[in-house]
């Protein structure tokens, strides 16, 4: 419990950091002026959530190979976590696009893309919730989860692979895309505390759900008595 | 400092989701540990 506090206090001097360095660090954009702040937010949740998906995916093959409820718990716990970091993604998303380009929202292949992610995340928590015995969901959760993943390298390429309104990638983009190199040091450093925040929030949900199953074993028990 | 209110939201938003987030977190597990603490009881007594 010590650990965990600890864990979280230095999370949140992280967060507190990157927030700094995002207002005072970061060079103002000519273009965009004071808004392109909110890249330091949008982008890092962007990556964080797609990375707790990915944790998610391994955790859904794992089961289906293993069968053994450990990888279920960090299999629900990471698409939760996932959902959150993506559901800031499309909250500040239109917060930004609306004094940049206009709208609020467009169906571009990345909104788009990343909206269907969104549903897919949430169909997968609510099929849990409609299958009763425990094997029974860990295996069908498992099995969507993989399916959901899909969704992911189609967020990743839509602004590769299509013209979109959508900005064009800032990693692993067209030769001269990418930042300066101070906004880039910056970005990374708001990836690594927002990763520090998906990590408190994955252990603080897997331990939730461990009790969970511990609670399901001593109702079998007191069942059977 | 244009467009400060919508960097202001942006940051109020983000969060503020992540604390609701936690806080449902934090109550399920409570709420669970009470359960479980409730149901060892009841197994030791009918022991």
């Amino acid at each position: 419990m010590m650990k965990y506090a600890l864990g979280g206090a230095a999370v949140v001097l992280l967060l507190l950091a990157a927030a700094y360095a995002a207002f005072f660090i970061a060079p103002t954009d000519i273009k965009q002026g004071l808004v392109y702040r909110i890249l330091f937010l949008h982008v890092p949740s962007a990556w964080t959530g797609l990375t707790a998906f990915f944790i998610c995916f391994v955790a859904n093959l794992m089961y289906v190979w293993r069968r053994t409820p450990r990888w279920d718990w960090l299999g629900i716990s990471a698409a939760e976590v996932g959902l959150a970091f993506t559901t800031v993604v499309l909250v500040t998303g239109p917060i930004w696009a609306h004094p940049v380009w206009g709208i609020w929202w467009t169906w571009d292949a990345r909104l788009t893309s990343t909206f269907v992610l969104w549903l897919l995340y949430v169909s997968y928590l609510l099929l849990r919730t409609l299958v009763e015995e425990p094997d029974r969901r860990a295996l069908f959760s498992a099995l969507f989860g993989i399916f959901a993943f899909i969704d992911v390298p189609l967020v990743f390429g839509s602004i590769r692979w299509w013209r979109t309104q959508h900005p064009q990638p800032i990693v692993m983009g067209e030769p001269g895309s990418g930042l300066d190199p101070t906004m880039w040091n910056v970005l990374r450093f708001s990836w690594l505390a927002m990763l520090g925040l998906m990590t408190l929030l994955l252990l603080a949900r897997y331990r939730l759900e461990a009790m969970r199953g511990d609670l399901e074993i001593l109702r079998r028990e007191a069942e059977a008595t | 400092m244009k467009n400060l209110d919508s960097v202001f939201a942006a940051y109020l938003f983000a969060w503020g989701i992540f604390f609701v987030y936690y806080l449902t977190v934090a109550r399920r597990a409570s709420a669970l540990r009470d359960d479980l603490e409730r149901l060892k009881n009841s197994l030791n007594r009918g022991k």
